[in-house]
């Protein structure tokens, strides 16, 4: 029998510094709530909004796979492998700190808020060599189709990660049907909507709820509307 | 040297400071997390950068909580060392090298709110 948590959007930790909103989805920072500490593997869900010309300055991590995915705006990266670069909307960009980095991430424009998604997951391995990769997303503009963005295997579509999970993008036409079957048993999915409004197994989401899932084989998703979501499927034991 | 005394921490947290002792290699990031526990009014950080040292502090003074940081190449087998000693002692694994997860991993380690 699948399990389900539901987190709606107006539950989420909220951090405002001025520069920097964050929309937190489990414990981060200043936010800490036991019982939303993680799903599975995945710790770190902030939907962040980063004003013009702001940014993190330069900070460290460590054994943690860091993903962003920006949803709208552009944002400066460098970091102490020597990376410099940029990423906007259409692209995902990966960090495995392992043994640790440091990097700085600036909103590349000076008036418009950059808007991204900060996704962190435990690592099936501490202290790897750190590393980065940033990739343009493959059939982003598909339509009606899980588009998959991260995978554990470094040859499948997106970027990878050092650890069993696999995230898909999906842009859904209204009254869309399809179902998402896992990959791996013992993982769950989180259902994070983007836009829109969607069903999931029944359950109803609006824009920016969360849905995680787990104890299935696969969940069936229908579009009530015009809607975008990511599915993020992770081991709940790691 | 850093006071201790005993390791439940709502009793020290009453009588003083909650200690924690930091293990890592990385001596940068090391240096990060012992700053924000140490900003921490209740907590005092001690932070080790091999297992030697760390097994020496271990051994002469009580800690709340371990919390294990990056590079150790041998963190499984400190961890069965301080479990020898300490059988009770509490030992975390920190994830993520900074503030974001940190407060979380310590109050979630010692049952605070």
């Amino acid at each position: 029998m699948a399990q389900t948590v539901l987190h709606r959007s107006n539950t989420r930790g909220v951090a405002d510094h001025g520069w920097l909103k964050s929309y937190q989805s489990f414990s981060f920072a200043g936010y800490y709530n036991p019982d939303r500490i993680n799903f599975g593997a995945l710790r770190v869900l902030n939907d962040d909004i980063v004003t013009g010309g702001m940014g993190f300055g330069e900070h460290p991590h460590d054994n943690m796979e860091i993903i962003s995915i920006p949803l709208s705006g552009e944002l400066h990266h460098a970091d102490s492998m020597g990376n410099k670069a940029s990423i906007k909307a259409g692209e995902i960009q990966v960090m495995s700190a392992g043994t640790g980095i440091y990097h700085s991430e600036y909103n590349g424009d000076n008036k418009e808020p950059a808007k991204f998604l900060q996704i962190w997951l435990f690592p099936n391995q501490r202290n790897v060599q750190p590393r980065y990769d940033q990739q343009t997303l493959k059939n982003e503009d598909k339509v009606n189709e899980f588009v998959q963005i991260l995978s554990p295997n470094p040859d499948d579509d997106g970027v990878w990660i050092y650890q069993d999970a696999w995230f898909n993008l999906a842009n859904f036409d209204e009254g869309n049907v399809k179902s998402y079957e896992l990959h791996k048993p013992g993982n769950g999915v989180y259902v994070f909507v983007l836009e829109g409004d969607i069903l999931v197994n029944g359950q109803a989401l609006a824009t920016r709820d969360g849905l995680g899932i787990w104890d299935t084989e696969s969940i069936d998703i229908k579009a009530l509307g015009s809607a975008s979501f990511l599915l993020m499927e992770v081991p709940m034991k790691f | 040297m850093i006071a201790c005394g005993s390791i439940n921490p709502q009793v020290f947290f009453m009588e003083n400071k909650i200690q924690i002792l930091l293990i890592g290699s990385n001596e940068a990031i090391m240096a990060t997390i012992t700053r924000l526990v140490n900003q921490e009014i209740s907590w005092q950080a001690t932070t080790c950068l091999s297992t030697e040292s760390a097994m020496e502090q271990l051994l002469k003074n009580d800690f709340a909580l371990v919390l294990i940081g990056a590079g150790l190449d041998d963190e499984n087998d400190l961890i069965l060392k301080i479990k020898k000693v300490k059988p009770a002692q509490r030992i975390v694994k920190h994830f993520g090298g900074g503030s974001g997860l940190l407060f979380g991993e310590i109050k979630q380690a010692l049952g605070l709110p």
